[in-house]
């Protein structure tokens, strides 16, 4: 039965063809972008590929083979794996909330030996999988109905309560408006969302309370930095200092006097966008910009090319989050958004969140290369 | 497939992610314009809290200038010394590591404390200095010791050093670390293990010996550690100082009265430098330079021979019969006498209702004027005195420099008392009497003075009347010598005095002729004195005198010479006091003989002659 199924499946294009299709555009934007994080990180280190640049290669060599992996592989796999991986993530993010790795006050690791797995990473992408599937197979009055509404919510606060818990706001956030995103794409009524904009507000109040005070403390200090410039608000004042100094051109590659001297606090992870902006100025921050926007306008381009609503919804799925790391992280580094752990996508130091997106790019490939490929309104291989 | 309902579903998620798309570029444009405004806009702001951040001005302290004698001996120096100084950074526990080192070198408990403060105030990476002028035994065993210290720190470092010790200790001073009540205007003092003058010429002259600090601009880290250094500015070094003090004159008068409590001030006659200006007990200033113990110190402040005084110019004396050749210069000037009138003496003077004494019980007999002065008579003096008027006494003093201040750059310096009926009314409020006169000239009463005074007022009657003013800067040219004003006095009036003053120690009848010079060669006239200390009562001198041998040492007369050498020409004034020493021939007139003995040995090139006059006379 399995295997003819696969039969079925290499009917539609050869492995040859699909790497023939692989877009290559794409893979040369990401490959750029993680250069510049290469020498970010040999920049922070004061010239030095130790500690983080040797590593951060490693993990995008890592990174890029799954994410080829997962673009030759048809995207009826995926979407047959799609629920089982959800509760996969799902099961994992428990197992963290009750037995985890304590780092920064937040239970949110599972060592794996050779890298700290982050379940809430991996989430990101399940849920986008799993709310793809479930709206693929809805047609189009189903997902007026309110009754459907509910499986969505369930998928999305689900997880994103449990990252709450941990506690990690931004990572919160993520999850949910990348689900929003998909509810949006896949067609529920607009006023839905003026609601949930609206019922935002209390809930945000109540969310309040759940925080902790070096959350609460976060937030004060985004709305008033000066408020206390050697505590809390420090690495938001060194960071406009960095990026402000920077001036159009920058001081130069390991020349920055912010992150050399470390006055910037966290610039090899959350921050490293400052030490862009202080060294290579204006110019060299609106470059990496123009490379996520060029990256991000082909994944929306290839969402609106794909035939089935799976591979749209995907796509689409995947581009938000990719949208919503860059800006929560280039918006907090400049002094607008308040200091949540978001980082620069493909650029900041970290095993977890570089999988996350190349997987997540991945699935853009994927979703481009079997763009023709229908799939029933049943499910992946009915 | 069903086309049509994927069709619309289609449309709808092109809308959407459309609009999508759209929200994508304007947070984009908000984050992009947002840059421009930081980068663009406000960059010179940005960028000079950047440089605020990561430069630091570090002041670079100046050397400090050197203190030299007339011959270019080292008075006060830089010296390089062994010290360990304590990283807080690098030690565990600083008072573990203070005891441990303890047992190589010994830590007073005020050291420890003041160790403690200093590292509780400073960053954790900057140097504590432990323990300054370490012997180099210990500084070996320290090294040595060095990997079970991890924090201390052996280190050679300056510090200001007076190789003559207690002997230059009041004309030099010393430093000490800066209080908070100087920290100023020159931000050097707030420098770490800056220090300053605190006494002497160190404090007096502190200015122009500290220099000027340079400074190194140096790039630092969020920590304060410097990473490089940007650019500097050198430190410009102070000003060496050369004074007119000769060692070898000041340490061989030091040594010579190091027991006693006493002053004595060599000058030069013509050009008015001082030669030496020794004062005893003294102490040693290096024990002030990193901090003295409080035992230590009060020890100093209670002494009843007070050894931070500086005698020679803070010390105010009565002038005993020193100020005589001034009361008979005065009084040939007035024409009130003249040199061979002779006055008897029966070693009693009546003035009124009281009687005054002659020290000579048996009384002078007939004396003219050098025979009074040879045999320091009162009653001659008194005569005199009263015959001359307080007025003319108190003009002739002021001339000579008594109750004078000469802004030697010395700190402390006292004027003394040149009384006059107008002082006295305004202090005392009552009239003068004629008793008064008679007592300021046999320089009792109400007058005093300094022994610096007393070699002026020598200095002024042995070079021909000349006006000098004692100079402790030796000057780079000599030309101040002609410009140095010539006071109206008949030289023949002069010589009179001076051939007083040569009898006092050549003549059998001077009362210190047991002190004349027997070597060839040499030779010195003076005048001794001694001054009460407490006026001696009626039923005193009714049960006799006692000897000065005979009462406590507080109470005894304070001896007193005032000499010139040699007679031919003279060229060196000495004054010296010994506080409580008794009779002026006895105690001091042999101190100025053998300071003036050794100075002429010296420019003779000979050994100084072994002392072995006797004890004879009286003052």
């Amino acid at each position: 039965m399995l295997t003819s199924r696969l039969q079925g499946m290499r009917r539609s294009k050869s492995l040859f063809q699909k790497l023939y299709d692989l877009n290559l555009f794409i893979v040369a934007v990401v490959f750029i972008i993680a250069m510049i994080g290469f020498a970010l990180l040999y920049s922070v280190s004061g010239g030095n590929v130790d500690p983080w640049a040797k590593k951060q290669v490693i993990r995008f060599v890592i990174g890029m083979a799954g994410m080829v992996f997962i673009a030759l592989v048809d995207i009826r796999v995926w979407m047959f794996l799609a629920y089982p991986f959800y509760f996969l993530s799902l099961i994992l993010l428990i197992f963290v909330s009750i037995t985890g790795h304590t780092g920064m006050g937040a239970t949110r690791w599972i060592n794996l030996g050779f890298m700290n797995l982050q379940p809430s990473e991996l989430m990101k992408i399940a849920l986008i999988l799993a709310l793809a599937r479930y709206y693929h197979c809805l047609d189009k009055e189903d997902v007026r109905r309110y009754k459907s509404l509910l499986k969505p919510v369930f998928l999305i606060a689900a997880p994103a309560i449990l990252v709450l818990l941990q506690p990690d706001l931004g990572t919160s956030l993520l999850i949910v408006l990348g689900g929003v995103s998909i509810l949006f794409c896949g067609g529920v009524r607009r006023w839905i969302f003026v609601v949930g904009f609206i019922a935002m507000i209390p809930t945000a109040f109540g969310a309040w309370n759940f925080m902790k005070p070096y959350q609460q403390n976060r937030v004060l200090t985004f709305l008033n930095p000066e408020r206390d410039p050697l505590g809390a608000g420090y690495h938001s004042i060194q960071a406009k200092i960095a990026i402000g100094s920077g001036g159009l051109y920058g001081k130069g590659f390991i020349q920055g006097s912010q992150s050399q001297l470390n006055f910037l606090p966290e610039k090899h992870t959350d921050f490293i966008f400052t030490v862009l902006a202080e060294e290579f100025g204006l110019i060299g921050g609106m470059g990496l910009i123009g490379l996520y926007i060029i990256l991000l306008a082909y994944a929306i381009i290839i969402s609106m090319s794909v035939k089935s609503q799976f591979g749209r919804l995907l796509t689409l799925g995947m581009a938000v989050t990719f949208f919503l790391y860059m800006f929560i992280n280039i918006a907090m580094n400049l002094g607008m958004l308040p200091v949540v752990g978001v980082p620069l996508p493909l650029v900041s130091y970290g095993g977890s969140a570089m999988l996350t997106l190349l997987i997540g790019i991945g699935f853009v490939l994927c979703a481009a290369i079997h763009r023709d490929t229908a799939i029933s309104r049943g499910g992946a291989f009915a | 497939m069903a086309a049509k309902p994927d069709n619309e579903k289609y449309k709808l998620f092109t809308r959407r992610a459309g609009l999508i798309s759209g929200g994508m570029l304007v947070l984009s444009s908000a984050i992009i314009g947002r840059m421009y405004f930081l980068q663009v806009v406000s960059q010179s702001q940005y960028k000079l809290l950047a440089d605020r951040n990561r430069i630091s001005l570090r002041l670079l302290a100046p050397q400090r200038g050197n203190i030299l004698d007339r011959n270019g001996h080292e008075l006060a120096i830089n010296r390089t010394d062994y010290r360990v100084n304590i990283i807080p950074e690098q030690t565990e526990d600083v008072e573990k590591t203070l005891e441990a080192l303890s047992l190589i070198l010994p830590i007073q408990e005020w050291q420890k404390r003041r160790i403690l403060s200093a590292v509780k105030k400073q960053r954790a990476f900057l140097p504590v200095t432990v323990a300054e002028n370490l012997d180099w035994e210990t500084f070996a065993r320290l090294n040595v010791n060095m990997p079970d210290l991890p924090g201390v720190i052996p280190d050679m470092g300056i510090t200001r050093y007076y190789p003559e010790k207690d002997t230059l200790a009041h004309i030099v001073g010393y430093v000490s670390s800066v209080n908070e009540q100087e920290i100023g205007e020159d931000p050097l003092l707030e420098l770490p293990g800056f220090k300053i003058g605190k006494n002497g010429m160190e404090r007096i002259l502190d200015q122009r010996l500290r220099g000027k600090a340079g400074n190194s601009k140096v790039e630092v880290n969020v920590m304060g550690r410097a990473i490089r250094e940007l650019s500097r500015n050198d430190s410009v070094p102070g000003d060496t100082l050369n004074l007119t003090i000769d060692r070898d004159i000041q340490n061989f008068t030091a040594d010579f009265i190091r027991d006693e409590s006493a002053a004595v001030v060599v000058m030069d006659v013509h050009t008015g430098d001082v030669l030496a200006l020794v004062s005893t007990p003294s102490f040693d200033p290096n024990d002030f330079n990193l901090g003295i113990s409080q035992k230590k110190y009060d020890a100093l402040l209670h002494d009843a021979r007070h050894p931070l005084t500086n005698k020679t110019i803070q010390g105010e004396y009565p002038p005993g019969s020193t100020i005589k050749m001034l009361i008979a210069l005065g009084a040939l000037e007035a024409g009130v006498i003249n040199e061979d009138e002779k006055i008897f003496c029966n070693s009693k003077y009546h003035i009124g209702d009281t009687i005054k004494y002659c020290w000579k019980r048996e009384g002078h007999g007939h004396v003219n004027m050098v025979e009074a002065i040879a045999g320091s008579c009162d009653v001659y003096f008194y005569e005199v005195a009263r015959r001359l008027g307080i007025d003319r006494i108190h003009k002739i003093f002021d001339r000579f420099g008594l109750g004078n201040k000469f802004d030697i750059n010395i700190p402390g310096e006292k004027s003394g008392l040149n009384p006059s009926k107008g002082w006295k009314m305004a202090t005392r409020g009552v009239g003068w009497q004629g008793g008064d006169t008679l007592n300021v000239g046999i320089g009792q009463g109400d007058v005093l003075v300094t022994p610096l005074q007393l070699c002026v007022m020598t200095s002024r009657l042995v070079n021909g009347g000349k006006a000098v003013l004692p100079k402790i800067l030796l000057s780079e040219t000599n030309e101040t010598e002609d410009k140095i004003e010539k006071m109206p006095y008949t030289s023949r009036h002069i010589d009179v005095v001076l051939k007083g003053m040569e009898a006092v120690i050549n003549k059998p009848f001077g009362v210190a002729y047991a002190q004349r010079m027997r070597q060839n060669d040499m030779s010195f006239g003076g005048k001794t004195g001694s001054a009460q200390v407490r006026r001696i009562s009626k039923t005193e001198r009714d049960d006799g005198v006692r000897k000065n041998e005979e009462k406590p040492w507080r109470e005894r007369d304070h001896a007193l010479f005032v000499g010139y050498g040699p007679l031919e020409n003279p060229r060196y004034a000495v004054s010296v006091i010994v506080e409580h020493g008794g009779g002026g021939s006895k105690k001091a007139a042999p101190i100025a003989k053998n300071v003036l003995e050794y100075m002429f040995s010296r420019e003779m090139k000979i050994e100084p002659p072994i002392d072995a006059s006797d004890n004879l006379g009286e003052g």
